[in-house]
């Protein structure tokens, strides 16, 4: 046995586990889409466990960033122009479009997405953009609710979270009992799930500018969602990314709109406050 | 010829059974000052496997989160931990073994290395995986071996 063997105590492990690697600094770069410039960093809410939050699109390779900046080229625009079809479209029974109640999207939905989840007052719980969706569709329109993650449903959020585009995200927590579902989703954020035993904060907390594998991990913001997603050259809605999450620490994970990934929503949510609602963001 | 083959398989039956009963358990390693002194098989690890199981996605999958210059082929080493370059200098053999182990018992609950031989995880553990660890006894042990020829 050598001598260290014998000294070595918590102080030396602890030295050494402050020794890591230079982190992966995100950029220092502006994005600007069509001449509008989104705030990817800004001073982070009282309370906030970081100084600064951080736009996923800073984390991004160039290639990736630059898909984003321009709207020409962003392949999640498509999505947008599907959205816009099926918010002019007529479905149910009682002969309806979104447009025949709320008109002109780039008018009315202007910035009302940015300050999403909001409280249902009917339904006693925080609601999102597809949930409401859902409402009007079976409420006022006489049609079905979407299926988790059906094209439509993506099309018509991105469609609807686009109207939002360069607004800062804020969620009004003093709205019914929004509160209490931030601390259930604080708590959710910090607890560890799976075999691989990690929780949120694992990754995005304690590890944000790090690599993980091909892998830079950011904040873990919900600002850009549904984001276009290279690798699946598909949209992706911010409960999908949830539950791919949670499937990576091996863990059985929860339904899309439950309980426990709404809490998620809400409090995710926050954390990116002040950001620019960037949707369709474009990542790998 | 049918006593011979039943002498045979006899004996396999022996063999067999004494191997795992001198497999230590997940729950049973016993941990002190930072370290497990016993080997968790009674068969030295082979570090040639342990390479293979240190870069495997499906396996360790220890290049995840550690750089390592003896793998500079491979592509995408993680920055979450350190490097794992003279690893083999700084800890013996013993350490290497609780570190991989159970990561929690050497760099305390915090740390976010995940424990390859614990059965101390998360919440809500697929359901197939319940009770089951990363990583086999002998896998730890091929692990160690390995991650001990890193020196500088
Ligand atoms: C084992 C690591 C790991 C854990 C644990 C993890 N994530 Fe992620 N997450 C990633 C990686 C890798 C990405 C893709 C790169 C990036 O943006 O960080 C990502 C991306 C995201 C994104 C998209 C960010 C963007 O800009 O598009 C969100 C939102 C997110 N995670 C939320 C969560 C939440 C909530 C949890 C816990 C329920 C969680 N993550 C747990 C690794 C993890
Ligand atoms: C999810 C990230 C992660 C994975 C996967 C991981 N580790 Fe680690 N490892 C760490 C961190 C972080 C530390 C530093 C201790 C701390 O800060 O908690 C560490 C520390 C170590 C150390 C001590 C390093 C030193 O020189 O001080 C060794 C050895 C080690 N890990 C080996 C392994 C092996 C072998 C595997 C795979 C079987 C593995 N690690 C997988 C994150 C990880």
């Amino acid at each position: 046995m050598k001598n260290r063997y014998a000294t070595v105590g918590l102080g030396a492990v602890l030295a050494f586990a402050t020794a890591l690697p230079a982190a992966a600094e995100p950029v220092d770069d502006a994005l600007v889409i069509d001449g509008q410039t989104m705030t990817v960093r800004t001073a982070a809410p009282e309370g906030h466990p970081f100084d600064e939050v951080l736009s996923g699109w800073l984390f991004r390779e160039a290639e990736t960033r630059e898909l984003e900046a321009d709207s020409f080229q962003n392949p999640g625009m498509l999505y947008v122009d599907l959205g816009a079809e099926i918010w002019n479209t007529v479905d149910g029974t009682m002969g309806k479009s979104c447009a025949t109640c709320h008109d002109d999207a780039a008018d009315t939905m202007k910035g009302i997405a940015a300050n999403y989840p909001k409280w249902d007052a009917d339904a006693k719980r925080p609601i999102n953009i597809e949930l409401q969706i859902d409402k009007c569709r079976v409420e006022n329109m006489g049609a079905e609710a979407y299926k988790f993650d059906a094209a439509d449903q993506k099309a018509l959020t991105t469609y609807i979270k686009h109207q939002s585009l360069g607004t800062p995200v804020a969620v009004d927590l003093s709205q019914g009992e929004l509160q209490t579902w931030w601390d259930r989703g604080k708590d959710i954020y910090y607890t560890r799930t799976g075999q691989l035993n990690f929780a949120c904060a694992s990754c995005h907390e304690a590890n944000s500018g790090q690599r993980i594998r091909a892998d830079h991990l950011s904040q873990g913001q919900a600002n850009g969602f549904p984001t276009y997603r290279l690798k699946q050259a598909n949209m992706v809605s911010l409960h999908n990314r949830f539950r791919g999450c949670i499937r990576d620490t091996r863990a059985e994970f929860p339904k899309a709109f439950s309980d426990e990934l709404m809490a998620l929503e809400v409090y995710v949510t926050w954390r990116g406050t002040g950001l620019s609602v960037e949707t369709p963001a474009v990542r790998q | 010829m049918i006593r011979a083959t039943a002498i045979v398989t006899a004996v396999f039956a022996v063999t067999a059974a004494s191997a795992l009963a001198d497999e230590t358990a997940p729950q049973d390693v016993n941990f002190e000052d930072l370290a497990v002194m016993a080997s968790l098989t009674g068969t030295p690890g082979d570090p040639v496997t342990g390479r293979d199981i240190f870069k495997d996605r499906k396996l360790g999958n220890c290049l995840a989160c550690h750089t390592n210059a003896d793998m500079q082929k491979e592509l995408f080493h993680g920055t979450v931990g350190p490097a794992m370059d003279g690893a083999g200098d700084r800890w013996e053999p013993a350490q290497l073994r609780a570190i991989i182990a159970d990561a929690k018992e050497v760099f305390g609950e915090q740390t976010v290395m995940p424990g390859f031989y614990s059965v101390n995880v998360g919440k809500d553990v697929r359901e197939d995986l319940v009770g089951k660890t990363i990583l086999t006894a002998q896998q730890i042990e091929d692990v160690v071996a390995y991650v001990a020829t890193l020196k500088e």
